[in-house]
């Protein structure tokens, strides 16, 4: 077997927890009655709603228009009325954002045009990222950053390296192993688009060593394929952080200040987006479900699920059964997930898991004891210690000098923590109260 | 459930060590030493033991109470190390006040004048140990009385230096094997016995509680400058001899167990060889150019004073760029 590769600093090992839903396969749901589909579930300015009360809709059909390049289409999940365009909890910031509520007529009826074999062999890339954009595709993985935006490179850093990122280092995740076991030429076909699009030379499935059935699956369809390479990946938190991966592989990194993979030749999707481009581009199949694990030792029934893009929260919990002394719901996985203050909030493009635990408690934090442990576990060569100090005391110059804003929360750090400092949490406030004070001083100048 | 979710920030999942288990197996890692230091010495530093660490506890507690912090943190292992060790930095022959008044002053002074538990600047047991040192300049100079019973061999008849690092009066000097495992060598409590201290200190790098980093250069540092820093005329013999060095005094206990205490070293590894080298030469100077035969108390003192400084100084690269702090001018 070739070597296993990773990234040289830092990283954690987690309790895996993936046993209980990785041989499940992914059983598609019933549609709800009703959906709330949100302006906003993406990176960049949210869309502006172009359907009112008691409109129509198919399946499919526009109902938020993208604003700016740097945004995403979202569309109805389901045929039928629009009951209502009102606020609803988005899960990621716990801000109401504006939504299209849908009763679902049931029929589910695709919009004219939509879902149909489109003429891929003669398609010019210009087309295909034009059909990413209309279909609203972002990156599934949580991080929800359009992913037309990062099909059209700027001229001057042509892509080399696409990689398809089958790490799932989160815990409790395993919906990308499942997507990889039971599609696994469509993610050879999805990366060979996008390989098309940016016109590079190099494929890669990155694949963490936990997942041997994966890494031979894609081995076997990938055996007479010279341009793409099937890569196992050591099994390290956070193998598959975009950065991460593509050191571990190429051994270049991304510049720090805002660099994107693209300085440096890479192009990174998830195996959902992936699979999310290739239904754009062959069949003009908008974004409107997802895959993901439903788990933790508070659910009932654990598995992996086609869910609807705005489908209730709450009602996944009642249908898959939640046991005795429940009293944690985490969209995401343990390390990076988004604690819920409520169930009753609607899915969003980004949810890639949700993870209900029973008896979690806050551990009692203590003063730092300098331990270093955070410091030798931060993939970025932070000082975590440090910084969650800087933060505490809202020195917000010391903890920009500190690189605050290159952290990436992957949570290493507060996870290795003997004191049980809220070093993430820490630096989450700081993030927030620093572009607070920009917005500020932007509207007082 | 909905009225009792719990909303806390990522990550979700924490390791499974805490405060109170990393302390607790340093004061593990010691046994061995304390033990065979009342082998060596008798019973009589029982009585310094359990003075010394009932002092700092009752300190610790007092402290908390004073300080309206919660009094079960007394019993994180953090004050009975320090307890611990500065009953086997002692002399054997010194009274039970010093410990008494050692003690007290490493908690309550030392440790939470500073704010407590991570926020001192200096070891406590070794901040203590030099505050006795002045205090008590009589009473802790290791005494020719407290002959330490033999492992193998014929003990002296009466006892002719007070350490093996004692620069006048030495008769033989002492075997590389008796100083390794304390046989018949005189010294502080619990610093004789080399092979049950390395024991406790290989145990605690296993357990990754301490940095390996930390004794091997440290030693090392000392190792290589006696060897090679020249002797003078009218020194003894064994003062040419690292491995004499490295095997006497209190640098094994040091560099294992105090040198690496983690609140007040530095936090990335670099910084901790820049503190374990800085911690050597001195040692090495002290003993070969200073009027003080021992020097590790003062060495790993003088360097805690300079770990804020080392963290400063001494980052990590930041990923994706050459300099550790690229965002100096950015705010
Ligand atoms: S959360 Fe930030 S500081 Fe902590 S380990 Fe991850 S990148 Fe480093
Ligand atoms: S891991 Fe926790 S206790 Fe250790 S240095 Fe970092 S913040 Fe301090």
């Amino acid at each position: 077997m070739a070597k296993t590769m990773t990234f040289p600093v830092g990283g954690v090992h987690p309790e895996e927890g993936k046993d209980r839903t990785s041989g499940l396969p992914i059983r598609v749901s019933e549609p709800p009655g009703e959906v709330a589909v949100l302006m906003a579930q993406h990176i960049g300015a949210p869309a502006r709603p172009v359907v009112k009360k008691k409109d129509r809709v198919r399946k499919g059909q526009l109902v938020g228009e993208a604003q700016g390049f740097i945004s995403a289409n979202v569309h109805a999940p389901v045929s039928g009325a629009v009951k209502a365009v009102e606020e609803r909890i988005y899960s990621v910031t716990g801000r109401r954002v504006p939504a299209v509520i849908i009763e679902n007529d049931g029929q589910e009826r695709w919009a004219r045009g939509l879902n149909e074999p489109q003429d891929v062999e003669s398609m010019e890339p210009a087309r295909m990222v034009e059909l990413v954009h209309e279909c609203g595709v972002v990156g599934l993985g949580g991080a929800t950053f359009p992913s037309h935006v990062k099909l059209s490179p700027p001229a001057e850093t042509p892509i080399a390296d696409v990689f398809v990122n089958g790490a799932e280092c989160e815990p409790c995740a395993t919906v990308d192993h499942r997507l990889m076991l039971e599609h696994t030429d469509d993610v050879v076909d999805g990366l060979k688009l996008i390989m098309r699009i940016v016109k590079a030379p190099n494929g890669y499935v990155g694949i963490e060593r936990n997942k041997p059935d994966a890494i031979e699956a894609f081995r076997k369809a990938l055996a007479d394929e010279a341009s793409i390479r099937v890569v196992a990946l050591q099994v390290k938190y956070p193998q598959g952080a975009e950065q991460q991966l593509i050191t571990a592989v190429t051994g270049r990194e991304v510049p720090s200040q805002g660099g994107l993979p693209g300085d440096v030749g890479c192009l990174v999707h998830n195996v959902a987006t992936t699979l999310a481009v290739r239904d754009a581009i062959r069949f003009r199949r908008p974004l409107v479900e997802r895959a993901l694990t439903v788990t933790g030792d508070g659910i009932e029934n654990a598995g992996n699920f086609v869910e609807r893009v705005g489908t209730s929260v709450a009602g996944i919990l009642e249908r898959q059964g939640l046991r005795e002394g429940a009293n944690q719901l985490i969209l995401g996985g343990p390390m990076m997930g988004i604690a819920q203050g409520t169930a009753d909030v609607p899915l969003v493009k980004g949810n890639n898991a949700l993870l209900v635990l029973r008896g979690a408690r806050i551990p009692p934090q203590r003063d730092c004891i300098h331990c270093g442990r955070c410091v030798e576990h931060c993939p970025l060569g932070l000082m975590p210690a440090e910084l969650s100090i800087a933060c505490e005391k809202q020195d917000w110059d010391a903890a920009v000098e500190l690189n605050m804003l290159e952290c990436k929360e992957c949570g290493c750090c507060a996870y290795v923590c003997p004191a049980k400092r809220r070093i993430v949490h820490m630096i989450k406030f700081g993030k927030a109260e620093l572009r607070l004070r920009k917005a500020r001083a932007r509207e007082g100048s | 459930m909905e009225n009792q979710l719990l909303v806390s920030s990522s990550p979700h999942v924490r390791d499974a060590d805490t405060i109170e288990k990393i302390m607790w197996c340093v004061v593990v890692a010691l046994a061995p030493a304390a033990a065979m230091s009342i082998y060596f010495f008798g019973f009589g530093v029982l009585k310094v033991y359990v003075i010394s660490i009932a002092a700092a506890e009752a300190t610790e507690l007092l402290c908390l109470r004073w300080r309206g912090k919660p009094l079960s943190r007394a019993a994180d292992g953090s004050a009975f190390i320090t307890g611990m060790l500065l009953a086997m930095v002692l002399p054997p022959s010194a009274p039970y006040y010093c410990s008494l008044v050692g003690a007290v002053f490493a908690v309550a002074v030392v440790k939470h004048a500073f704010g407590g538990l991570g926020c001192n600047i200096w070891n406590p047991a070794l901040a203590a140990r030099v505050f006795l040192q002045f205090a008590y300049p009589l009473r802790m100079s290791l005494s020719q009385w407290s002959v330490p019973r033999m492992l193998w061999g014929k003990a002296a008849e009466v006892a002719t230096m007070a350490s093996p690092l004692a620069k006048e009066g030495a008769a033989a000097p002492l075997s590389h094997l008796d100083l390794l495992f304390g046989n018949g060598v005189p010294g502080c409590i619990g610093e004789t016995c080399k092979v049950a201290l390395l024991l406790g200190g290989l145990y605690l790098i296993a357990r990754r509680v301490v940095d390996w980093r930390i004794p091997l250069f440290y030693i090392g540092t000392v190792f290589v400058l006696t060897w090679l820093l020249p002797a003078g005329h009218d020194a003894p013999a064994w003062a040419a001899d690292p491995f004499y060095h490295v095997l006497s005094g209190g640098l094994i206990i040091g560099a294992f167990f105090m040198a690496t205490d983690m609140v007040t070293t530095p936090v990335t590894r670099r910084g901790r060889i820049v503190f374990a080298m800085g911690c050597g030469l001195l040692v090495a100077l002290i003993r070969r150019y200073g009027g003080y035969p021992e020097g590790v108390a003062y060495s790993i003192i003088f360097m805690n004073t300079f770990t804020p400084l080392i963290d400063r100084w001494v980052c990590p690269r930041v990923y994706g760029s050459r300099t550790p702090r690229p965002a100096r001018r950015q705010a």
